[in-house]
């Protein structure tokens, strides 16, 4: 029996942040959900209110893929990156950066996609460009839980970390 | 909140915080326990008490730093607010899952009627 739908965060090695979650369909339909413009507008959305005009993702090796954010009041914010690695459905690899940089430089993001029993078990990691900037990540984002509300967290460091520090 | 986020981000004033966790202590004792000299610390230490984090209250002659909870609560509603959002983004996948496996065959039904988009 997995965990199904809770959230688990961890640091596998010193310059990278992990989470899993399991969920409840074969991988072949949670990696169309993540990979398809038309299903992940509806849900990689963040804060309530928050919608998803841009999502563009150009699926192989060397294409690029680019995310835009909405919010009630107005506020865009958009990150983009481009393919590395691809194997359908298991393995993506990608680079990673906000357009407001936060995260200390780009970084390389894996998704794994692992079936059991009909579940999977979806892998989420980012891999920093150094470990000073994973800990800087870590601790702005106070770490568990926190991996990966990318549009929030987003939103608030750029309006408040670029001007003191 | 951002006062939090911005003295906590420093290194050295991560880890006085954390111990302080343990109870108050003297700055001489931090500076030993951190390896770093007593003027270092009394500077992060301003900062620290600058942001709410902790309060000074003076023993004889040494000054004893303790953590005030207020902040670090704020944060951990924050934190619980922000996690909230990465789950509330799980949930909605997983509806779009449910949605999806209904249409494929080959897999468990829960329910019918709804087509694959």
């Amino acid at each position: 029996m997995t965990d199904f739908g809770k959230l688990i965060v961890t640091t596998p090695s010193d310059r990278e942040i992990a989470m899993t979650r399991v969920f409840n369909a074969p991988r072949n339909l949670v990696f169309d959900a993540w990979t398809r413009p038309d299903l992940v507008r509806r849900w990689l959305l963040g804060p309530p209110g928050w919608t998803m005009p841009v999502c563009e993702i150009d699926l192989r090796v060397g294409g690029t893929y680019r995310f835009e954010w909405l919010g009630q009041d107005g506020t865009r914010m958009g990150m983009g990156g481009i393919y590395r690695e691809i194997v359908i459905p298991e393995r993506i690899v990608n680079t990673q950066l906000f357009d407001v940089d936060w995260t200390g430089g780009e970084t390389l993001g894996t998704l794994l996609f692992t079936e059991q029993g009909g579940k999977t078990t979806l892998t989420n990691s980012v891999l920093y460009s150094s470990r000073e900037a994973r800990d800087a990540a870590l601790r702005t984002r106070m770490a568990e839980g926190v991996e990966a509300g990318y549009a929030r967290l987003d939103e608030i460091l750029a309006s408040n970390f670029s001007e003191g520090n | 909140m951002m006062a939090t986020l911005r003295a906590l981000a420093e290194p050295n004033r991560f880890q006085i915080v954390e111990l302080l966790r343990d109870g108050p202590r003297p700055v001489g004792a931090m500076a030993d326990r951190l390896g770093l000299r007593q003027p270092q610390v009394s500077k992060h230490l301003h900062v620290l008490s600058a942001a709410g984090l902790v309060d000074v209250r003076v023993d004889a002659q040494r000054r004893i730093y303790a953590l005030r909870p207020a902040p670090l609560e704020e944060l951990e509603v924050w934190l619980e607010k922000f996690r909230r959002l990465w789950e509330d983004n799980f949930q909605r996948l997983d509806a779009v899952l449910e949605e999806l496996t209904a249409g494929e065959p080959g897999t468990k039904r829960k329910k019918r009627g709804r087509t694959k988009r």
